[in-house]
């Protein structure tokens, strides 16, 4: 039987088409945590990259101490968590209990990490201030 | 679906269409517009700046739906050879580039003030701006084959191969760690992180922004007919002389 030659041309997208998604799902695979633009604290082996890195979670919880322009904060992922200390201007979003991302190196001997940049995550949910103030009451009564 | 390929039919409807459509966007845009930027609440973490979303949002959306329709119309023109069909990707990639380009500007400006930078190379920017160029190549490449006329597949084979993209951008936010947060709205799940004084500006700016977009697609489409046209009559009359 031949095929008409409008139902080769289809045959023939479609073919491609699967073939590039499976040349797509290859390339990924390969890519794996290499496209990654940080990692969590629990990502980390116990032994400490040398190398530059990013460094993101959150800045936990009453862990965050000012001395002048210098910080110290714990970024943590709810598993694990690491010190960092940074000094300098931060976005305007960095608060605690906020997503954080900070670039820099650990230092060797104590462990904590060195930021000299730091950006800002912010989450997905957006309400008005009033609302979030309302459900932080709440939160607070059912403690 | 072959009585709807049909130019003149097309340019029947699409005469209606066009005013349509445009009335529409530009009334539902600047309502959606107003009410975001004047009549909505800041954001609890990010105050004033969450403005920006009734922007970049729309412009998002449309920059990769767009990209799914340039696609779709090229698989068709492919397959079917429809004219109408390669009209219709030749009038949707300008407008896909553009707003792919207001998302990306409006999403710089609005990295600033919250995250503190207009730029990172993390998943979800990065493709987006890998969207830009793969409608930039596009465009290069339908202008020149136009130019050299005879058979006209490279534009259409690059759109196709392209659309890989698009489940790379919608995904970036969940396959990797990025800067970019999650999705806040999940159409298959019906569900919004968003408080409703948020979401309804944003979807009536949405709205807006795609009947602008299809009305763009329809005046290009028309332009385009009626410059074909032009060209085949003077072609007709240069022979004529001749």
């Amino acid at each position: 039987m031949k095929l008409k030659a409008k139902h080769q041309r289809l045959t023939l997208v479609v073919g491609a088409l699967v073939a590039l998604g499976g040349a797509g799902v290859l390339a990924f695979t390969a890519l794996g945590d290499k496209a990654t633009y940080f990692y969590a604290p629990s990502d980390l082996a116990a032994a400490l990259p040398t190398d530059a890195i990013r460094l993101g979670g959150m800045v936990e919880e009453g862990s965050l101490v000012r001395a002048g322009e210098t910080i110290t904060f714990r970024v943590t992922d709810m598993r694990a968590q690491r010190a960092v200390t940074y000094t300098g201007i931060l976005p305007d979003l960095f608060r605690e209990g906020q997503g954080v991302i900070a670039e820099g190196t650990f230092d060797p001997a104590s462990g904590v990490f060195r930021a000299d940049t730091i950006l800002a995550k912010h989450d997905e949910n957006y309400m008005p201030p009033e609302v979030a103030g309302a459900m932080r009451k709440t939160a607070s009564v059912q403690e | 679906m072959h009585r709807y390929a049909n130019p003149t039919r097309f340019l029947k409807i699409a005469r209606i269409a066009t005013p349509l459509t445009l009335a529409l966007g530009l009334i539902l845009t600047i309502a959606g517009l107003y009410i975001g930027l004047f009549a909505s609440p800041p954001d609890y973490q990010q105050g004033e700046s969450v403005r920006i979303m009734y922007v970049h949002v729309p412009a998002a959306w449309l920059g990769s739906g767009g990209y799914l329709g340039l696609a779709i119309a090229s698989a068709t023109a492919l397959i079917w050879r429809h004219p109408l069909a390669t009209i219709a990707a030749r009038a949707i990639a300008p407008a896909g580039a553009a707003f792919s380009a207001i998302c990306l500007m409006s999403g710089a400006l609005w990295g600033k003030p919250t995250w503190g930078t207009y730029w990172v190379w993390d998943a979800r920017l990065t493709s987006m701006l890998v969207l830009l160029f793969l409608y930039l190549g596009y465009l290069a490449l339908a202008a020149a084959e136009t130019e050299r006329g005879g058979e006209r597949k490279g534009a259409a084979i690059l759109a196709l191969v392209g659309a890989i993209n698009l489940p790379i951008i919608k995904y970036s936010v969940e396959w990797w760690n990025t800067l970019h947060q999650g999705s806040s709205i999940s159409i298959t799940q019906g569900k919004s992180a968003m408080a409703p004084e948020i979401l309804t500006p944003l979807l009536v700016s949405v709205a807006g922004f795609t009947f602008l977009f299809a009305a763009i697609v329809l005046m290009r489409m028309r332009a385009l007919l009626a410059e074909q046209r032009v060209e085949a009559r003077s072609r007709r009359l240069a022979e004529a002389v001749a």
